[in-house]
């Protein structure tokens, strides 16, 4: 039998929020912050032009495009952060002692790094609802395509954090591997506008499927068909989540 | 039954270092036992694969009589450790750290136990302090009540009070010692040989990685410690061959105020202290002061560890 240990998991989920609550300011404020600006010099930069082949400006396409990517990046921050600085503080061994199965912490650290993803993007979208005409058109695809965006990346965090010897390490992984994906996923351009060799390289990041799923939860228009794309999404969600838990069952780099 | 079995354990590191080879080892519940040995002695390492921070090589344990790596949950709520590094998380204060480890066990939070563990490690003061405000002695007391706050049967202390000062050292003891007299079986590693020899009642010396002896403490210092009959003759005292060949019994030594002679134990039990010290008085006449000194613990384990290092 499966031993559970629901106290044990609603504590530590509960303890991952309290824990980027401490710091909001640097956890929930920034981030929405930096997004707004992304935001305000586009709007200035690109005025009223349309997106290609599109029909709609640059600002109403950017918005969702911007909150799936701090959604992203915030849940990967999440459990990265948390894992490194658990295992540099040496707190990671109560995580190790504490009578809790593989499946059990994978679920708390992504339910954690859902949470910060939806509070970032509710702070991002709310300081905007009075700029931008925004319409919830799908909001069961806008659930699906956020939750599993951040869980894929809160899993990645998780996975990275677990490798991880030092905060360098995490840092490199998000600026050389994390950044680049959700900045090239199509938060700023339609791949329309790209050339067709580039297109079909986008084809390749599974981020961009991500963003132009919720992007198409608000807009209703995208470059891919977001309901034929569920598949891929299901499906990276659900290898990531099996490779978060069978690492963590392994005590991959978490046990000598 | 017993609180821990350990059956030819093994730990071979991936850079090939032996840790551990071949440990056999029994804690009764409810004992205080000693886990001692010297630096790099693989206490550690056996604490770490109980706290399922090692894996080990080969072997098996069992606690309270599960199995501890097919039942893992169960006997880890039955355990607490206190790690032997500092270990704190800076974002929460002490009362947080110990309703989330209290959870992360499966309890609910016991605030009137917490506040009991606060005024007992002496940290009430500091209780809603951030973590980063304490010290590393309160670091570490802090350890010792996040390894109790579960209400474990078995305690598990990797050298606990290194860095506390002498006071507090003794008030841990205390407390250790209450709850041990509750039923709760408490292994320990020091390096204060003296406390322990005072606390425990069993004990078992481990070295390179080899249990060298695991018996119960009083044992031990029957069969191993010596006692040695002290002869101040106020200045050396030098041995022809005759004498050390009268009092080759008793292994004779010269020291810079008199002799030293070995006491060994006569059939029916009592010591030889007359006849060793009528045997140097026959010789050396009556010393201006005499006294016995037992060898402790701290002898004990430096003998035994030497002999096995001098065989290794």
């Amino acid at each position: 039998m499966i031993p559970i240990n629901p106290r044990g998991t609603w504590t530590l989920f509960l303890r991952e929020i309290r824990r980027f609550l401490k710091v909001k300011m640097q956890t929930i404020i920034t981030p929405a912050l930096t997004a707004i600006l992304y935001l305000m010099i586009f709007r200035y930069a690109m005025g009223e032009r349309q997106v290609p082949g599109l029909e709609i400006d640059y600002f109403t396409f950017l918005v969702p495009g911007l909150a799936m990517m701090a959604m992203m990046q915030n849940a990967f921050a999440n459990t990265s952060s948390s894992m490194i600085m658990g295992k540099v503080m040496g707190m990671h061994i109560y995580l190790l002692m504490a009578p809790l199965s593989a499946i059990e912490v994978v679920f708390a650290f992504l339910a954690a790094a859902v949470v910060r993803a939806v509070v970032v993007a509710t702070v991002f979208l709310t300081v905007l609802i009075p700029f931008v005409d925004l319409s919830l058109l799908h909001p069961g695809v806008i659930l699906l395509y956020g939750i599993s965006g951040s869980i894929i990346m809160g899993g990645l965090g998780l996975i990275s954090g677990m490798w991880a010897k030092d905060f360098d390490n995490v840092a490199m992984i998000t600026n050389f591997v994390i950044m680049p994906l959700t900045f090239l996923s199509g938060v700023f351009y339609s791949v329309k506008q790209l050339p067709e060799i580039w297109q079909q390289v986008n084809t390749f990041n599974p981020f961009f499927y991500l963003t132009d799923g919720f992007r198409f939860g608000f807009l209703g228009l995208g470059d891919t068909d977001p309901f034929a794309s569920i598949s891929i999404v299901l499906g990276s969600v659900i290898i990531t989540i099996l490779a978060c838990w069978s690492l963590w069952y392994n005590g991959w780099r978490m046990k000598e | 039954m017993h609180a821990l079995e350990i059956h030819g354990l093994g730990k071979t590191y991936n850079n090939g270092k032996t840790a551990l080879q071949d440990v056999n080892l029994t804690v009764p519940q409810g004992s205080f036992f000693a886990l001692l040995g010297p630096n790099g002695a693989g206490k550690s390492t056996m604490i770490n694969v109980l706290a399922d921070t090692v894996r080990p090589t080969a072997g098996n344990v069992s606690l309270f009589g599960r199995d501890l790596f097919n039942d893992r949950a169960w006997c880890k709520k039955r355990m607490g450790v206190v790690p032997q590094e500092i270990a704190f998380d800076p974002f929460f204060t002490p009362r947080e750290v110990l309703r989330f480890t209290s959870g992360l066990f499966g309890c609910k939070p016991d605030e009137a136990w917490i506040d009991e563990l606060f005024e007992r490690l002496e940290l009430t003061e500091h209780s809603k302090k951030n973590t980063r405000q304490l010290s590393g002695g309160m670091r570490r007391r802090l350890l010792v009540a996040q390894a109790l706050v579960h209400r474990p049967e078995l305690v598990i202390l990797d050298e606990p009070t290194a860095g506390v000062d002498v006071e507090l050292r003794r008030r841990l003891w205390d407390f250790m010692r209450e709850l041990n007299n509750k039923g709760i079986t408490i292994l320990l590693t020091t390096h204060y040989l003296d406390e322990a020899e005072e606390l425990c009642d069993q004990v078992a010396i481990i070295d390179q990685g080899n249990l060298l002896t695991a018996q119960p403490m009083q044992q031990l210092m029957q069969s191993v410690a010596s006692s040695y009959l002290w002869l101040n003759y106020a200045k050396p005292v030098t041995l022809n061959e005759t004498d050390k060949l009268a009092l080759a019994t008793y292994e004779p030594r010269s020291s810079e105020e008199g002799l030293c002679l070995k006491l060994g134990r006569l059939d029916d039990g009592n010591s030889t202290f007359h006849q060793a010290y009528e045997a140097a008085v026959a010789r050396f006449g009556p010393p201006v002061d005499a006294g016995v000194r037992s060898e402790d613990l701290e002898d004990v384990f430096l003998r035994l560890t030497a002999r096995h290092g001098a065989k290794a």
